[in-house]
C-alpha cells in the first residue's frame, strides 16, 4: 500500500518552550485506519493540527500525496477533512447552513444532492434546518463529521471522535468510520480509548511525551507484544510452588488456590507443553485452567511505563 | 485564488447582519434621530451657521463618520474574534484558503454593512435637514475608503484581542474620543490656536474634513491632504495585517 501522508523529522516547540513533538517520522498508508494512542498531552492533537495547517511546525516536513503542506497548502488541505476534538460550531447556524459553508470554504461549488446524501448517511437529514444549539452532543459530533466530509476528502482526521460520548454513539461512530474506509478514505484517529483502536484500527501508533514510540499493525502488535497468562486453579491449597517449577517463574495466589504463568506468544523459549508436563509430574491436582490474553491497553500501559 | 471561499465567508457574514436586521438598522436610526433632536433642533437653533452652513446640516458628515468608524471596527473585530473565541477558526485555518482570501471575505462584508449603515444614516438625516451633496463621487470615495480602512482596523483588533475587554477597549477609549475631538460636531477654527494645532495630530480630523468637503465644499484641512491621510491609514492597516499573516501572530501557534 502506498503512503498518502508522509511525515519526516517533524518537531514542534511552542513559544512557551514546551516540546510537543520530537522528531516524528511516520508514513500513513492509503486507505488504512491508523489509531494514534497516547495519554492526554502526549502530542496527538499537535501532530494532526500540524498536518492540517492549524499549527506551524518548528522543523521537519509533511507531505500529503507528495505535496508539501506549507508550499502546496491548497492541494494538501483540499484532500483533508478534520473533525476536531471540541464541539466547535456556530451555535446559531443551521446544520444545512454550516455544512454548505464548509463545502464552499474548500472551494467546491454547491452540490445539494451530495450534501443531502451525506446528511442522510449520518442520520442528520431530519435535523438539517435545526440550529446547532438545539442539537445533542452526539448530533453535534455528527455535524462536525458532516462538515469535514462536505468536500469529499481522501484523508480524514478524527481527533478523539468518541471522547465523552455514550457507548451506543461510540459504536455508531465506529460504523461510520468503517463505512468511510470501505469507500477508500484514509482515516487517522486519535484516541485514548484502547478498545477503540482495538476495534477499528488497522495500525496503531503509540505517542507519548511528543515521541512516536512505535507504529505497528494492530494484529502484529498484539502478537509480538501481547502477553498471555496461563492460570491454573488447584483442587487443594498450595503453600509453596514445587521446586521443579522454579525455572518457570510461577506465581502463587495469596489463597494458594491458583498458580499462574505469564508468557509471550512469540517468544521461542516459551514451551507450554514442557510446563504442563512438569506440573503433571509434580502431582498437583488441577481443577481448571484458562489462558488470559493481554489487551492493547496492557501493551500500551507497558510501553508508556517503559519510556 | 479560492473565490468560492471568499464568497461563502462574505455571505455568511452578511447573513448574520440580516439575522439581526432590526438591531442593525434601528440602532443607527434612533441614535441619528436623537443627535438631530438634541444638536440640530434643541441646541443647533442657538448656534450660528458655520461657514454659511446651518449647524444641523453641518453635523451630518461628522455624525455619519462617527457611526461608520465605530460600526466598521465593531463589525469586523467581532467577526474574527468570535471564531477565535469559540474555536471555529480551526475550519478557516485548515481550509485551502489563504489569509488574504479570508481577509477579503471578512473585510468586504464588514465594509458593506458599514456602507448600508451610512446610507441609512444619510436617509434619516435627510428627513430632518435638506441634504445636498456637492461632490457625490468624492463623498462615495471617502466613505468606501473609510469603511474598508476601519474594517481592516477592526480585523486587527479582533485578532489582537484575546478577551471581550480588549475587544471593547480601543473603540471605547481611543476611537470614540478621537471622533468626538476630530471636528465631527464643530470646525476646528472654533478652537483656540493651540488646540487647533493639537487637533491636527488626530487622524479622524482628516476623514471628517474630507468627507464634509464632499458635501459642502468647506473643510478644516485640504481635501488632497484628507485623501492622502485616508490612504496612509489604509496602507498602515494592510501592512500590519500582512505582518500578522506572515508571522501568524495570534493566529497560529
Amino acid at each position: 500500500m502506498s503512503s498518502i501522508v508522509s511525515i519526516k523529522d517533524l518537531s514542534k516547540t511552542y513559544n512557551s518552550g514546551f516540546e510537543a513533538l520530537k522528531n516524528i517520522n511516520l508514513d500513513i498508508k492509503k486507505g488504512e485506519i491508523l489509531a494514534l494512542l497516547g495519554p492526554n498531552g502526549a502530542g496527538k492533537t499537535t501532530l494532526i493540527s500540524t498536518i492540517c495547517g492549524i499549527v506551524s511546525p518548528t522543523s521537519g516536513s509533511v507531505t500529503v500525496d507528495g505535496n508539501d503542506i506549507i508550499t502546496d497548502f491548497r492541494k494538501t488541505r483540499a484532500m483533508i477533512g478534520l473533525v476536531p476534538q471540541e464541539l466547535t460550531l456556530g451555535t446559531f447556524d443551521t446544520v444545512w447552513g454550516t455544512v454548505r459553508f464548509s463545502r464552499g470554504l474548500f472551494g467546491y461549488k454547491r452540490d445539494d444532492a451530495y450534501l443531502e446524501q451525506l446528511l442522510k448517511d449520518l442520520s442528520l437529514y431530519d435535523k438539517k434546518d435545526s440550529e446547532i444549539r438545539a442539537l445533542s452532543g452526539g448530533m453535534k459530533r455528527r455535524v462536525l463529521i458532516a462538515k469535514a466530509l462536505s468536500h469529499n476528502p481522501e484523508v480524514l482526521f478524527l481527533d478523539e471522535p468518541t471522547a465523552g460520548v455514550d457507548v451506543e454513539l461510540r459504536k455508531d461512530m465506529w460504523k461510520i468510520v468503517n463505512e468511510l474506509k470501505s469507500k477508500g478514505v484514509t482515516i487517522i484517529l486519535t484516541t485514548h480509548y484502547i478498545e477503540e483502536a482495538e476495534e477499528i484500527a488497522d495500525r496503531v501508533g503509540v505517542i507519548n511525551n511528543g515521541e512516536l514510540l512505535l507504529v505497528e499493525q494492530k494484529v502484529h502488535l498484539m502478537e509480538s507484544l501481547g502477553k498471555k497468562q496461563l492460570v491454573i486453579e488447584l483442587k487443594e491449597s498450595l503453600a509453596k510452588v514445587p521446586s521443579s517449577l522454579d525455572k518457570y517463574n510461577i506465581e502463587l495466589s495469596d489463597d494458594g488456590m491458583h498458580i499462574s504463568y505469564t508468557f509471550i506468544v512469540k517468544d521461542e523459549e516459551t514451551d507450554i507443553s514442557d510446563l504442563l508436563q512438569e506440573i503433571t509430574n509434580s502431582e498437583l491436582h488441577l481443577k481448571d485452567l484458562k489462558i488470559v490474553q493481554s489487551s492493547l491497553e496492557d501493551i500500551f500501559v507497558d510501553l508508556v511505563k517503559e519510556k | 485564488m479560492n473565490f468560492m471561499a471568499i464568497k461563502v465567508i462574505y455571505f455568511n457574514e452578511m447573513l448574520r447582519f440580516w439575522k439581526t436586521l432590526f438591531q442593525s438598522i434601528a440602532s443607527p436610526v434612533i441614535s441619528t434621530a436623537l443627535y438631530f433632536v438634541v444638536f440640530g433642533s434643541a441646541i443647533g437653533s442657538r448656534i450660528e451657521d458655520i461657514d454659511d452652513v446651518y449647524y444641523g446640516l453641518f453635523i451630518v458628515p461628522g455624525l455619519t463618520m462617527l457611526s461608520v468608524l465605530t460600526q466598521s471596527i465593531s463589525n469586523d473585530s467581532f467577526s474574527i474574534f468570535v471564531p477565535k473565541f469559540t474555536g471555529t477558526i480551526y475550519e478557516l485555518l485548515s481550509a485551502p484558503v489563504s489569509f488574504y482570501e479570508t481577509l477579503i471575505g471578512y473585510v468586504g462584508a464588514a465594509a458593506t454593512k458599514s456602507l448600508i449603515l451610512a446610507t441609512i444614516i444619510l436617509v434619516t438625516a435627510s428627513l430632518f435637514v435638506e441634504l445636498n451633496i456637492a461632490h457625490p463621487f468624492w463623498m462615495l470615495g471617502f466613505l468606501v475608503l473609510t469603511c474598508i480602512s476601519f474594517s481592516l482596523f477592526g480585523f486587527i483588533i479582533g485578532l489582537w484581542a484575546d478577551n471581550f475587554e480588549k475587544l471593547q477597549i480601543i473603540p471605547l477609549l481611543i476611537i470614540t474620543p478621537l471622533v468626538f475631538l476630530g471636528g465631527s460636531f464643530y470646525s476646528i477654527s472654533m478652537l483656540p490656536p493651540l488646540w487647533q494645532k493639537v487637533t491636527l495630530f488626530n487622524p479622524v480630523l482628516y476623514l471628517v474634513s474630507g468627507f464634509r468637503w464632499s458635501f459642502f465644499e468647506i473643510s478644516d484641512v485640504g481635501v488632497g491632504l484628507s485623501l492622502l491621510m485616508v490612504l496612509l491609514f489604509l496602507s498602515v492597516c494592510i501592512a500590519l495585517i500582512a505582518w500578522i499573516f506572515h508571522t501568524g501572530y495570534k493566529l497560529k501557534q
